[in-house]
């Protein structure tokens, strides 16, 4: 950044924030038709604008991709911001989750006869914050990506104001939320303080090639920083915001949330502690064992109890953060690249899962209890079997995308030396299987003649999202060899 | 006379704390705003604290960032807890209770 008289010169690379652009861009021109609109804009227009915009995210990052294989990683705005492999890839993710989501939020407003452009501007605004979540490289960045992306999604759990536990779980999810968000930029402050930037690469070259004056300062921002992300992930002992959030929230809201914060997130929680504080490993490393440990068993143990579908799949997914931790805590390129297809193929199959609970909710949403479930499949083979298919993926059973996932950040783990965390990892695997394959009993059971045993109807894009999800899981689950070759090659931009 | 900058910090510090405390112990929605806004505004005290000491003009433009997301997350908020006063008539969210287990 050269400043001159008056003028104020910063070098951009647009191809580098065209992804934000298009989303926040799509979200402003929706914004602004339903205020110019006469009545309330059709769903369908909405829809399809936010369709338009992931799909045009998607080829983006296709360009980015080519781009890089051209001239390698870069960094731009001031260096805020960049684009690596890493990012690149995330921001696909997020992109066709974004889309999925549309389709079955479409359904689902149709259903319930919730008008108004509000969910797309919404989530097209909070899908750009989690992009540039992927792709900050400044402590400040990350902070504004991370409110961009939560002030949407706390407005999405509250939109269908018919539901008081909507608006319950609104509140909940937005104090502990912007509690979170405090707590993080004070450990952006503190380590500001300790190395005299915000700036990612800046504060791992400081750390590189300096001795710290105030390691305490140091210490105390990157655990306010990791209490911050431990929150937005749902990791235990901060997730009590989780569940309730995923019940009250509009199913399709919670499959949409569940998928693009933990990309964001992640991404965002790599940069800090790999890029970042990568130097400081040995530090960091016995707090996430002790993370990992409380959120992989925690949330395998917690989800036990549970009969109610939303919140089981809650609990499932705070397992599901622990093992993604898991592959942070390698902190090698092994576990970079395993993060990121673990969060590849855990984005589609998640929303897939909640489609399939948004149909299953029926009109008002409401019934989510898993005994709803039984003998789905044998009502209806294709729509009980894709179910099947996704809760086994999620269970990390061969030959579904999950397994492939769970093996290669637990192999990471074990390449760095973390044979016990993998096994402990691997133990709460066992304790998450009961429940995924009760589920999956359950679709299997005798229906039972006392309850309502009414067909489903499966609207067409509803049932495009669950053939995507349940390909993708099962492509990727017999077939990992590409994607896994493409995460290797994701790598991140700055490692010290 | 010249206040050395760990006052300052201290005092940060200090209102972080009250703040942070009082969001887990106030049961009123409004009041847990007001004490998250006053964890964001010791943030910005310590941002400035930093920057003045390090005289580093980057760290005071980090303060601007700040308060708009605090606006903005006030705006989110007061809107949140619209809603569910008009269903309840009352802000305390020991009676938001609907969601447990």
């Amino acid at each position: 950044m050269i400043a001159t008289a008056g003028t104020l010169h910063v070098s951009i690379h647009y191809l580098v924030i065209l992804p934000v652009l298009i989303l926040f861009g799509a979200s402003l021109v929706l914004l602004i038709a339903s205020a110019m609109w006469r009545r309330t804009v059709p769903t369908a227009v909405t829809t399809a604008t936010t369709l338009a915009a992931s799909l045009a995210v998607l080829v983006v990052t296709y360009f980015q991709w080519r781009c890089l294989d051209k001239s390698g990683p870069s960094s731009t705005v001031a260096h805020a911001v960049v684009l690596d492999g890493f990012s690149v890839v995330a921001t696909a993710v997020i992109a066709l989750s974004v889309a999925m989501a549309a389709l079955v939020a479409h359904d689902w407003a149709v259903r319930e006869n919730v008008r108004g452009a509000e969910y797309s501007i919404l989530a097209l605004a909070s899908s750009a914050g989690a992009v540039l979540m992927t792709q900050a490289n400044d402590l400040v960045v990350i902070f504004l990506g991370l409110e961009i992306l939560s002030l949407g999604l706390y407005v999405l759990v509250a939109i269908d104001r018919r539901k008081g536990e909507s608006a319950e779980a609104a509140l909940k999810y937005f104090i502990l939320g912007g509690f979170a968000s405090a707590i993080f930029i004070y450990g952006a402050a503190l380590v500001y303080g300790a190395t005299g930037s915000t700036n990612i690469s800046s504060v791992s070259y400081f750390l590189g090639s300096n001795v710290v004056l105030h390691p305490g300062l140091l210490y105390a921002g990157g655990a306010l920083l990791l209490v911050g992300f431990a929150f937005k992930i749902a990791a235990v002992p901060f997730h009590m915001w989780s569940p309730d959030v995923y019940e009250g929230a509009p199913t399709p809201v919670t499959g949409f949330m569940a998928s693009i914060v933990k990309v964001g997130a992640f991404a965002a929680l790599i940069r800090v502690m790999i890029s970042g504080l990568g130097t400081q490993l040995a530090t960091w490393r016995p707090i996430f064992w002790v993370l990992i440990i409380l959120t992989t068993v925690g949330g395998a143990l917690l989800a036990l109890p549970q009969r109610n579908a939303k919140r089981l799949l809650a609990y499932s997914s705070i397992n599901h953060a622990g093992f993604i931790l898991v592959g942070v805590w390698a902190g090698t390129v092994l576990g970079n690249a395993a993060t990121l297809f673990y969060l590849a193929t855990y984005a589609p199959t998640v929303v897939a899962t909640f489609a399939i609970v948004t149909l299953m909710g029926g009109l008002g949403d409401e019934r989510h209890s898993l005994e709803s479930y039984r003998g789905l499949a044998r009502r209806q083979p294709w729509l009980g079997a894709s179910l099947a298919v996704l809760l086994l993926s999620q269970l990390g059973a061969p030959l579904t995308a999950g397994f492939y996932a769970k093996y290669s950040v637990l192999a990471a783990a074990v390449d760095s030396g973390g044979v016990a965390l993998a096994l402990v990892a691997l133990l709460s695997a066992a304790i998450a299987a009961s429940f995924y394959l009760r589920w999956t009993v359950v679709l299997y059971a005798e229906p039972d003649d006392e309850i309502d045993v009414s067909r489903v109807v499966v609207p067409r894009g509803t049932a495009l999202v669950i053939g995507v999800g349940v390909g993708l899981t099962l492509l990727l689950g017999v077939w990992p060899g590409p994607l896994a070759a493409l995460a290797q090659h994701a790598t991140v931009y700055f490692t010290p | 006379m010249t206040i050395p900058a760990s006052w300052y910090l201290i005092l940060a510090a200090l209102l972080f704390g009250i703040g942070a405390f009082g969001v887990l112990t106030r049961r009123s929605a409004l009041i847990m705003f007001m004490c998250i806004e006053l964890m964001l505004n010791a943030v910005n005290v310590t941002f400035v604290t930093f920057a003045r000491s390090m005289s580093d003009i980057g760290g005071q433009t980090i303060v601007f960032f700040v308060m708009v997301v605090a606006a903005a997350e006030v705006t989110v908020g007061l809107g949140i807890v619209v809603a569910v006063f008009r269903r309840r008539a009352s802000t305390s969210v020991d009676e938001l209770s609907e969601l447990q287990g």
